[in-house]
Formats: C-alpha cells, sequence, structure tokens
C-alpha cells in the first residue's frame, strides 16, 4: 500500500514550490521536510505553543494544525521571509537582538511571525496591547520579559524604516519593496 | 568581561538558520524511527506481536527487547545507572525497550524504524501487545504504604535511605526554649523545553564509524554511552550537540533509549535514521521533578536562632533510577540556604512509583530544600511574632565567617563548605528592592479598599560549578581569526557569546574574530555537560585558562620574531606590539604562521614559514617541549563548588472572591559573583523566575490513581503565558567574587526557579493569614483552602 500523493502549488516567501505530498501532510513538515526551510519549528503539534506560526495570506496561523494539502495556491511567510530584501534583520527580528528577547531561539520564529502580523494591524500598540500581541505564544526560556521589550522597540525600528523608506520615495529613488509586496498579497 | 554584549548567535536563530536536531539531515530521505508506549502504569508484557506490520510498505525495522541482543549484546542489558550511591541499594534502570515487565505508562516497547514518521506512527498501531495488569504504586502515600510493590524486589518500595548529621539535632531540639513540627508537600512539575529530545545517526560504513546528533546536555556522555551498548571503540564515534531548544536539566539525564536504538539503526540499516520526541512522548516518557513530602521539627530560641533543626522527607523518583540520589541529595545539603543552624540532621528516603522516572530539572531538588527551610522560617517568625526578615537575620551566615564549613557532604562527594557571600548585604537589597518596611502601610491601604494582598520573602544558596572538570582548546588560525572549542553543550544560554568576551579579552583579540564551538566531540572529547549551573564556571574558568596559554605562545614568538622581552609587548585587536613604540608590531596570524614551521608554502603568507626562513639553523624546528601551530588547551577542575545566593521577595493580591492569584511587584536580588555578561545573567533571572511562577502557581503533573498522566498536553498542562508573568521583573546584583576560580564567576542558570514556591507560599500565608504547607498552588485549592479554614 503506497499512500497516494497529491501535488499541492505553495507559495512561501515569494517563492513557488510544487510538492508532491500525501494528504495528511501537515503544512509544518510540508514546510521543513519537503522544502528544507526549517526555520519554522514544531513545539507541541496540537496549536497550543505557537512555534509553528506561520503567516498565510499575512494572517498568522499555526502551521501544525494545518494540511499542506489545503493551502494551494495561498501565499506563505515563514520566518526566512522576514529579513529586508537586502539580507539585513527585518525589524521584529532587529528587535530581538537589540533586546535579548531570545535565549534558545526554539520559539522565536512563531513570535517574529506573531509580531510581524500583530504590528501590521496595530503599527503602534501600548504596553499592554504589546503584552496581549504575544499572549498565544509559549517561551519557556525568557519569562516574556525582553519580549514584551522587543514589540515596542520593534514598533520603533519599523516607523523609523517606514518614514525613511517614504522619503526615499519621494526623492524618486530605488524603493526597498519587501513590506510592499507581502502587503500587496494580504 | 561585565559588558551587555548582543548574542552572536541570534543572527542564525532570527533568520530561521538554527540547526536544531530534528533540522539534520532534511532532504536526504532519513529514515524516521517512532516508539511503541505502554499505556499502562504497571503490568506484565506476556506476548508481542508484530506480524501485522511487517507487510506495511515503507516499514524497514520492526524491533522489540528480543531483538536487542543479536543487534548488539549490551543492548539487551538494563540502561546505566549513570551515579551510583553507596546507599542506592536498591537502584534500578529500565531497558532500552521493556523486558517483562513495564513500570510507568509511556516506558518504551518496541521500535519502528520507517520512511517517514507518519508511516512509522502507521506501524506502531499494527502492535499487538497483551498485558497482564498489575497494581500500580502512584504518589508518595502509597508507595509509602507499600501495599504493592513497583518492583517486586525492591522492599517497602525504598530505593535509598540517606542521614546526615551535623551535631545532635535531636537532642538540641529537646532542650530548646521552643520548637515546632511542619508538615510539607511538592507535587510534579517538569521542564518542558520549546524542543523535545532528538536524535540523528548516521552510519558510514565506508569509515567505519558512526556520527550521531543528538539534544542533549552531554555529547561526551552520549558518546561514552554509544559506544558501550553498541560494541564501538570511542575513536569510532563523533556525537554533535547542535543548537538546542531548551534543556532545563531534562536532557542531562542520558542515554534516553532513543539514543541508543537510533544510532543501533543506523548501523543494521546502513541508512541515516532520525527520531524526534513529541509533546505527549515529552510527557509521559521522559523525566520529571520536584514532588516530595517533608516533615520538619526545629528548636530555636527566643529570637529565632536554629539551635536544632531535624528534616525528614520522601522522594519520589518515579520507576527508575538513572540519575541515582543527586535531586534528594541537594534537597538534604541546599536545604540550610544561607543558614548555619547550631545542628543539623536529614533523612530522606528516595522511593518508586510507577511514574515517569524523576532526574534533575532545573533547581535539581534545591527548590524543595527551599521551600522546608523558609516554610520553617516564617513559622518561627509567626510563632515569636517577629518580622520574618529579623528571624533570617540571625541565622545568616557572617561575611566573615567564609569559608564556612556546614559539616556535611554536598552532591559531588565533596564537602558542603560555602566559599564566599554577604547575606546581610543581600537582605538590605532586597528589603528595599521590594518596599519591605512600607508594605505595611500599603497593605492597610489596600485593605481599607476590600483588596487583600501580601508579601513574601524566600533566601536561597546554590552550589553552582561543580567538578570533575571542563576543558578548553583555542586556537589561533594564521588568518588572525581565534576558534575556540569547549566540550559541553549550550541550550540557550549564549555560550557562543560570553565564552568569546573572555577569550577577547584575555587574547586582546577583536570579539567578532573569535568563534566558540561547543558539543562537539570531535573538537573537545573531554568533557562533563551542562548541568548545575556550572557551564561558566566550569567551561568559562577552562576557556580562560587555554587563552592564556595560547597568549604565552603568542608573546613567546613574537618576542622572538621582534627581538624584545615579553614583558614589553601587548596585544591590542589582534595585534602584537612593543608597548610605547607601535611601529615594532606583528598581527596574530603572522605569529600563527611563524608558530608552525613547513616545509611547503602554500600560499604568500606561509612563505615566512617554511625551514628556511624560520628559526635558528642550530636548532631544531620546533624546540624541545614545544608543539607547531599557535593553539593553547587547559582544564579546570575546582577542589569544590562554588556557592552563588540570593533572595526573591514578591508582593501578590488574592481576589475576595475567587481566590485568583496575582502578582503585583515580583524582585530578585542575586549574587553569582562577577558578571561576564549583565544581559545574559538577567535572561536566566528572568526565564527562571517564569519558570518558578508556573511551578508555583499553575504546573503538576496529574496523575490518576491508575497511574494515567491525565494532562499530558500543553493544552492540560498549563505553562505560564506573558499573561501570568509579571510585568517586569525588579533585579538588583551583588557580586561577590569566588575565590575558586580565576574570574571570581559563579553560576546563574538555575536560580530564578530556586525560591519560587517558597516565596509564592510566604506571600500568599501572609494576604489570607493562614498557613501555606503544599505547593503548587491554584486558585481552586486557595479557595478550598479558605473553605476548610472557615469550618475549622
Amino acid at each position: 500500500m503506497t499512500e497516494e500523493r497529491h501535488t499541492v502549488r505553495l507559495h512561501v516567501n515569494g517563492h513557488v514550490y510544487d510538492a508532491a505530498v500525501p494528504a495528511r501532510r501537515l503544512l509544518s513538515d510540508a514546510l521543513r521536510h519537503d522544502l528544507g526551510l526549517t526555520g519554522t519549528h514544531v513545539g507541541c503539534e496540537h496549536g497550543v505553543c505557537g512555534a509553528c506560526t506561520v503567516l498565510l495570506d499575512g494572517r498568522p496561523v499555526r502551521s501544525c494544525l494545518i494540511l499542506a494539502v489545503s493551502v494551494d495556491g495561498q501565499e506563505v511567510t515563514t520566518v526566512e521571509g522576514l529579513t529586508n530584501e537586502d539580507g539585513s534583520l527585518g525589524p521584529v527580528q532587529q528587535a530581538f537582538l537589540e533586546c535579548h528577547g531570545l535565549q534558545c531561539g526554539f520559539c522565536t520564529p512563531g513570535f517574529l511571525t506573531t509580531i510581524t502580523a500583530g504590528l501590521r494591524d496595530n503599527p503602534t500598540p501600548t504596553h499592554e496591547e504589546a503584552r496581549d500581541m504575544i499572549a498565544g505564544n509559549l517561551c519557556r526560556c525568557t519569562g516574556y520579559q525582553n519580549i514584551v521589550k522587543a514589540v515596542e522597540r520593534a514598533s520603533v525600528l519599523q516607523r523609523a524604516q517606514r518614514a525613511k523608506d517614504a522619503t526615499v520615495v519621494e526623492e524618486g529613488a530605488h524603493r526597498p519593496s519587501r513590506d510592499q509586496v507581502t502587503e500587496a498579497g494580504t | 568581561m561585565g559588558q551587555p554584549v548582543q548574542r552572536v548567535e541570534d543572527q542564525r536563530f532570527l533568520r530561521g538558520q538554527g540547526k536544531y536536531v530534528d533540522d539534520i539531515a532534511v532532504g536526504e530521505h532519513a529514515l524516521h524511527a517512532a516508539v511503541l508506549r505502554s499505556p499502562h502504569a504497571h503490568a506484565r508484557i506476556l506476548d508481542i506481536d508484530v506480524s501485522d506490520v511487517l507487510d506495511l510498505d515503507g516499514v524497514h525495522a520492526v524491533w522489540t527487547w528480543d531483538d536487542l541482543a543479536d543487534l548488539s549484546a549490551p543492548m539487551a542489558e538494563p540502561l546505566p545507572l549513570l551515579i551510583p550511591h553507596p546507599t542506592l541499594i536498591n537502584g534500578r534502570t529500565q531497558y532500552a525497550l521493556a523486558k517483562d515487565e513495564v513500570n510507568y505508562m509511556g516506558e518504551a516497547i518496541a521500535f519502528v524504524v520507517a520512511d517517514d514518521r507518519y508511516v512509522a506512527e502507521d506501524a506502531l498501531a499494527r502492535i499487538r501487545v497483551d498485558y497482564e495488569l498489575l497494581t500500580p504504586v502512584v504518589g508518595i502515600a502509597a508507595s509509602r504504604a507499600a501495599e504493592h510493590l513497583v518492583h517486586e524486589d525492591v522492599p517497602g518500595n525504598v530505593g535509598a535511605r540517606l542521614e546526615q548529621e551535623n551535631g545532635d539535632a535531636r537532642a538540641a531540639i529537646a532542650q530548646a526554649p521552643h520548637t515546632l513540627t511542619l508538615d510539607l508537600d511538592i507535587e510534579r512539575s517538569s521542564c518542558q523545553p520549546m524542543e523535545g529530545r532528538g536524535v540523528v545517526a548516521r552510519w558510514d560504513a565506508d569509515l567505519n564509524r558512526l556520527l550521531a546528533w543528538s539534544s542533549t546536555q552531554t555529547s561526551t556522555g552520549v558518546r561514552a554511552a554509544i559506544a558501550v551498548k553498541l560494541g564501538l571503540d570511542l575513536g569510532q564515534v563523533d556525537v554533535i550537540t547542535p543548537d538546542v531548544g531548551g534543556g532545563f536539566g531534562v536532557k542531562i539525564n542520558h542515554p534516553w533509549p532513543e539514543e541508543l536504538l537510533v544510532p543501533l539503526a543506523a548501523r543494521a540499516l546502513g541508512r541515516t535514521v532520525k527520531y524526534t520526541e513529541d509533546r505527549r512522548e515529552h510527557f509521559i516518557a521522559t523525566a520529571h521533578e520536584r514532588a516530595q513530602v517533608q516533615h520538619i521539627e526545629v528548636g530555636f530560641d527566643d529570637d529565632g536562632r536554629l539551635l536544632g533543626l531535624n528534616v525528614e522527607f520522601w522522594h519520589d523518583h518515579g520507576a527508575y533510577t538513572p540519575y541515582g540520589l543527586i535531586v534528594p541529595i541537594i534537597t538534604s545539603t541546599q536545604l540550610l540556604g544561607p543558614y548555619k543552624p547550631q545542628s543539623y540532621r536529614v533523612v530522606f528516603e528516595s522511593i518508586y512509583t510507577n511514574t515517569v522516572m524523576v532526574t534533575p530539572y532545573r533547581g535539581a531538588g534545591r527548590p524543595q530544600g527551599c521551600f522546608a527551610m523558609e516554610r520553617t522560617m516564617d513559622a518561627i517568625a509567626q510563632y515569636l511574632g517577629k518580622d520574618r526578615t529579623e528571624v533570617r537575620a540571625v541565622n545568616f551566615i557572617q561575611p566573615d565567617e567564609f569559608p564556612y564549613d556546614h559539616g556535611l557532604i554536598f552532591q559531588d562527594g565533596r564537602e558542603l563548605e560555602y566559599d564566599s557571600g554577604d547575606y546581610p548585604a543581600s537582605l538590605e537589597k532586597i528589603k528595599a528592592l521590594v518596599g519591605w518596611d512600607e508594605f505595611p502601610a500599603y497593605k492597610a491601604e489596600m485593605a481599607a479598599q476590600g483588596r487583600q494582598v501580601g508579601i513574601g520573602l524566600a533566601c536561597y544558596v546554590e552550589g553552582t560549578g561543580v567538578g570533575p572538570y571542563e576543558g578548553a582548546h583555542v586556537h589561533i588560525e594564521t588568518s588572525g581569526k581565534v576558534k575556540v572549542a569547549t566540550g559541553l553543550t549550550t541550550q540557550g544560554q549564549g555560550h557562543a557569546t560570553v565564552f568569546a568576551q573572555l577569550v577577547a579579552d584575555e587574547l586582546g583579540v577583536r570579539f567578532e574574530d573569535v568563534e566558540v564551538v561547543t558539543g562537539d566531540t570531535r573538537r573537545m572529547p573531554y568533557a562533563v555537560g551542562t548541568f548545575a549551573s556550572r557551564a561558566a564556571v566550569m567551561s568559562g574558568s577552562a576557556i580562560h585558562l587555554a587563552a592564556k596559554r595560547a597568549k604565552e605562545k603568542v608573546l613567546r614568538i613574537a618576542a622572538d620574531a621582534l627581538e624584545v622581552d615579553e614583558k614589553d609587548l601587548q596585544i591590542v585587536d589582534g595585534v602584537v606590539s612593543v608597548k610605547g613604540l607601535p611601529e615594532a608590531s606583528i598581527d596574530l596570524g603572522t605569529v600563527s604562521v611563524l608558530s608552525n614551521p613547513l616545509r611547503y608554502a602554500f600560499d604568500e603568507a606561509s612563505k615566512a614559514a617554511t625551514q628556511f626562513s624560520v628559526g635558528d639553523p642550530g636548532k631544531p624546528p620546533v624546540a624541545e617541549g614545544d608543539e607547531p601551530g599557535l593553539e593553547g588547551k587547559d582544564f579546570y577542575s575546582p577542589e569544590r563548588a562554588t556557592f552563588a545566593s540570593g533572595m526573591h521577595a514578591v508582593i501578590v493580591e488574592t481576589d475576595p472572591e475567587t481566590a485568583e492569584i496575582t502578582i503585583l511587584k515580583y524582585a530578585v536580588v542575586h549574587d553569582c559573583g562577577n558578571l561576564i555578561n549583565p544581559m545574559v545573567v538577567e535572561g536566566q533571572i528572568h526565564g527562571g523566575v517564569a519558570q518558578g511562577v508556573g511551578g508555583a502557581l499553575y504546573e503538576r503533573m496529574a496523575y490518576d490513581e491508575s497511574g494515567q498522566l491525565l494532562n499530558a498536553s500543553f493544552m492540560d498542562f498549563l505553562i505560564p503565558y506573558v499573561t501570568e508573568i509579571p510585568d517586569g521583573i525588579a533585579i538588583d546584583h551583588l557580586e561577590t567574587p569566588s575565590p575558586l576560580n580565576p574570574l571570581g564567576i559563579k553560576g546563574a542558570g538555575e536560580a530564578g526557579v530556586i525560591p519560587s514556591a517558597a516565596v509564592f507560599a510566604s506571600a500568599i500565608e501572609d494576604a489570607e493569614g493562614f498557613t501555606i504547607k503544599a505547593m503548587p498552588i491554584s486558585p481552586s485549592e486557595l479557595f478550598h483552602l479558605r473553605q476548610s479554614q472557615e469550618h475549622r
């Protein structure tokens, strides 16, 4: 008995992948094992810890609760897709670095994707809103103190970057497009 | 040293480029393993039928205990008892796959290797096992009652009984002006790192060697175990610990069955094999900790001075004892904290239950010891009507009394002798930080509003940096880059950063030119592991010493090349120069070239090192007693542990209606000697406090009477989210250097979690006005406690 496989077209971080997977293949497993994008981590396999969070058409979802065949044609953003086009750290990543927002790093990708989506919905969170933004993700190392700081720092960095980008656009120069492309997809 | 340097490892973690064990061998058609686990807590295995598995497409192997001896004879023997102790007369360990009997729900019975994990789990579902159910022994009370036995040949379910005494505590209590008795209870919890265990192994038939990756806290330990169990020479086995997604103690126990079965399968099948533990397996098949029942008798004078302290406790070690008596020994010794009772007796029994085995979890027995001692201090203060800080202060070991010998034997087999500390100073700091003296006014103010608040305090001392040793190798390459290796592993502590700081300081090189590798037996085969808050102390000291060795050689060669005295040289940013004469200089890369006399020049730089250009033609190119290459290697092996300390205080509010417990303020004073990187140390404290909040207020292992673990998931076992953790943790540092190591440092990893149960019990008791004897405590338990108080 060989398992039937289904062809699925996955759009991940701006790239297109065609994969043949069994119907029961989880999106998390497809990303990690079929596509080799191992930045998405699996911590509990039942949607509680949030380590496997990816953005599906811009919305945060638990990739351990989604079948790969069900996201055919949809836009997936993983932690690997959060860096700036020039390869530098994106604002949420940079904020985690500056604030010591990670220790073992295993839960970090899920926080980064969650906060990326959170700051898109609410670019200037209050302190309470910053805490709420990460209230669905588990971290066993940091006690969350510096992750909350990182949310607030990311908000500042993101606004600074947007302001800079806007100035550059006004001047008619090259426009860094990662944010805009992702947003266009949402 | 002392700077909050940003972490170098974060770059890869933040980009999703970390390499955890499940990220190894992706895309190379590795085979995947899965384990059939016992659904029963106690049963005899009558028959295992795997015939239905064999015709399943994609299955490569299915093994039970019966298959192991043919694969490698030692595999059919029980797993090792890692830390024997003379009093552990009834130590028992499990088999890699159960032989005849299972003793906890989750014990490994069969092992399947298949094309992927999905197919492997399909196969598990086809294995049929016939069991004869035996009565399970669950909980300390049932174990002590011993109406049923976990192991037929272990009378009374007692694995070990250990007694230590300094002075005559019972006589002192009998003669004391005041006495009290306490009966206390602490439940099970567990580490729950976000990444579970995992193993990958690859057998290289061409080289006749095995390479294994494991998410472990000791790669050298796993390597030795694999070699013995697979009948290989140590030199045929390499173990790499890649990035590890948290450990907190549970990954120091080894070898786990899969750490042997996966390499065995890799060799037998000639394929790369991977096992990745899932979360349910982590709950039911990987270690727990904490459960103890304690009975304390104390005699004291009018000031609360401890005249005699007599402690008995029963330690639930689960079904097996692979890690010996380390946890209860630590409880029994570290219980003393910063205090000096005039006499102390402790006796414990380490007892069997049909539950998951117990091995160290962050704190490793200290939280329970701290709970016993600090509950006692609070009880004495209550009895005498004194402030809780006063009773503690009269019992402190004073700064001029170090080194202080407690007259007991610690977990490492050495005397329990504290090296340094300043407990009165810590107490002053914590009182100021939490607002201890102002609290009564605040409490009254809150009471006027119908709100109920309480303050708690707990003090601890933590033996850190236990031996036997760690080593380090520092290699200055011809590029001037510095490659450092130490053998212990990393699971999030930022070793690549803090160890690079130490090397940059000692060697005079740029921080960014130093690269640190940990946990790779190919790079440093002599090592112990990362536990007991020992990495910074042990490997930090070894790295410092190894860098010193390398520096000595640099100066020797540079002095020769520059024709000056070594004493006149300095190294700054990777350049050796003559002090006050910067133009007379040589960079470290060139020194490295000169250190290795060559016959063949392979590039421009190496021309400087050929036999026609280096050294005195009248002497051997490599001097007697010297070695080619610019390297330094050294080991650090201390006489005994170094003792860090600290104090926590918390203000809680308890809801008069719902009994919800809210943390209003959390304060920490922490003394781990000199700080290498304060940012990293504070991160460790934050994480420890959060884990402590979980352990005190939320987390427990809910076993039913049949030994079923009812809450084996993150949905049911309540790890705190940010919403449960205080918004801000006030931290103050005291830096009392250790005289035992060259850097004056002490360990910091576990400290944050040690006083949690004690400090919350103290604060909730203060808020509620009745005694708290058992932890953890949930709102519903507090609610029921209130009701039982009213019915008194």
